[in-house]
């Protein structure tokens, strides 16, 4: 069954399209921070109107599966004039859907700082988003690193998705290789264990953290 | 003399609990004025309503002979804007029961951000201005501990030193030795004592220290129950106290 002289040849030209899947996922990671920090700090907006607007936007986008969205994104948009390559589409998708789940978690955060930060500060004479970055904020992040990490891993193991929009990342190119040879064992295989070998040492790393964090605290 | 801070017909109510009842009250400039009474008598809401941490429902606080709450655009009274409020606060600093310290920053920084942030003070004024307030209040040794490992009378002297940094004309002391163990009461009365006898800054204390509002209070005002019942001078006041309920108060810190 298993080749190791195949596997070893096709090894090269899968670990070359891990640029790939790691360049979307860091890249869609940044953008869901910070769309999920704007739409926690929306949710929160006095004018009530905004604060329901973004909970429904935010419910929608999380109870509709992340493959639909990409559909939609990749395949619907240029109807509307916009065409995204499969890279930007399937960022933009990853971005926008865990978006939403980290907002969820920044709200946690900022609702788990006291009332009182807030009076202090406005008795201090802070203005409202001097308030945000230099009392808010830093009380908000470290508590919630070990949360947003898990969500990292989590969308790093749904890149593979972004293969249904034509992008070549690392299964893509697993799946071409095998439909030019016939050989599929060795070509999912090999991309089991990179997303394996990346996954479980990072897990291990969050939950360090995660312990330190608790004892400083 | 025009007081400095004036409370006219103020009144504020949570749902159906009126807190404050149409209050008239004046503060002169440089007095030192104790609240005392009975909790949820509305001493606490009176201060907030000056910090601009709540707003009142009726009637006019001016401070400064300003109106806090309010302000003229076009000859009309409207609401007033947060600009306006900021430039307001700017007179008042606030010292509050549970000091809220800012947690993820050292003693020294805490006193410090301000100053810097809002004040846009050098690195270098501001660091030296909090040290002398830390000074001031007894600190010296602690400028870069976190306040986690601080005592509670520690916490709230740095709280009053984080207020005093930004130099208000008024400031509020709401309880500030109320979430203390007894043992560290005194440390952080006798530092209020302190800047209440060498500064001429205006002082509203909420305290429910009587022997500590007679040494340094100008006057004291006992609330009950949304008004103000009894004010006067501090031996007066709590030597002959003239109603029923400023009797019976005091009576259960004597006993």
């Amino acid at each position: 069954m298993w080749n190791w002289d195949y596997a070893f040849s096709i090894l090269p030209q899968i670990l070359s399209a891990l640029k790939i899947t790691i360049s979307a996922t860091f890249v869609g990671f940044i953008l869901a921070l910070f769309l999920g920090l704007i739409f926690s700090v929306l949710v929160r907006s006095d004018i009530k109107i905004v604060s329901l607007a973004v909970k429904g936007i935010i419910q929608f986008i999380r109870n509709t599966p992340l493959l639909v969205q990409l559909y939609f994104i990749f395949y619907v948009f240029p109807k509307i004039g916009i065409s995204l390559k499969p890279f930007t589409a399937g960022v933009l998708g990853l971005g926008i859907h865990y978006s939403t789940y980290l907002s969820e978690v920044f709200r946690s955060g900022i609702e788990a700082v006291p009332a009182g930060q807030w009076e202090v500060a406005k008795a201090l004479n802070f203005s409202h988003i001097q308030a945000w970055i230099k009392i808010i904020l830093p009380q908000v992040i470290p508590p919630i690193i070990p949360v947003i990490g898990n969500y990292l891993i989590t969308m790093f193991k749904e890149t593979p998705l972004l293969s249904a929009i034509t992008l070549v990342e690392i299964l893509q190119t697993a799946k071409i290789l095998g439909a030019g040879s016939f050989r599929y064992l060795e070509g999912f295989t090999i991309v089991g264990i990179i997303f394996f070998l990346l996954s479980y040492p990072s897990s291990q790393l969050i939950k360090k953290l995660e312990v330190r964090l608790g004892a400083k605290n | 003399m025009t007081p400095i801070v004036s409370y006219q017909n103020v009144t504020k109510t949570y749902g159906d609990l009126e807190v404050l009842k149409d209050i008239d009250f004046n503060i002169y400039p440089g007095e030192k004025v104790a609240l005392i009474g009975p909790s949820g008598s509305g001493k606490t809401t009176l201060a907030r309503l000056l910090m601009t941490l709540e707003e009142p429902d009726s009637g006019i606080i001016e401070v400064e002979n300003k109106n806090l709450w309010q302000e003229e655009v076009g000859g009309e009274l409207v609401k007033a804007k947060e600009k306006h409020l900021r430039e307001m606060r700017k007179s008042i600093g606030m010292v509050f029961q549970h000091f809220y310290l800012f947690p993820h920053m050292t003693v020294l920084k805490n006193v410090m951000e301000a100053p810097m942030t809002v004040l846009g003070l050098s690195k270098k004024k501001a660091r030296q201005q909090a040290e002398e307030m830390l000074e001031k209040v007894g600190l010296s040794d602690k400028l870069d501990v976190y306040p986690a490992q601080l005592s509670g009378g520690q916490k709230q002297r740095v709280a009053i030193a984080r207020a005093l940094v930004m130099k208000p004309n008024i400031m509020l002391f709401d309880e500030p030795t109320s979430a203390l163990d007894p043992e560290l009461v005194g440390e952080v009365l006798d530092v209020i004592k302190e800047i209440a006898f060498e500064s001429d800054m205006t002082m509203l204390l909420i305290t429910h220290e009587m022997d500590f509002a007679k040494e340094i209070a100008d006057r004291v005002a006992f609330f009950n129950e949304g008004i103000i019942a009894e004010q006067g001078d501090p031996e007066e006041l709590f030597n002959n106290p003239k109603t029923p309920r400023l009797q019976s108060f005091l009576s259960r810190f004597n006993s």
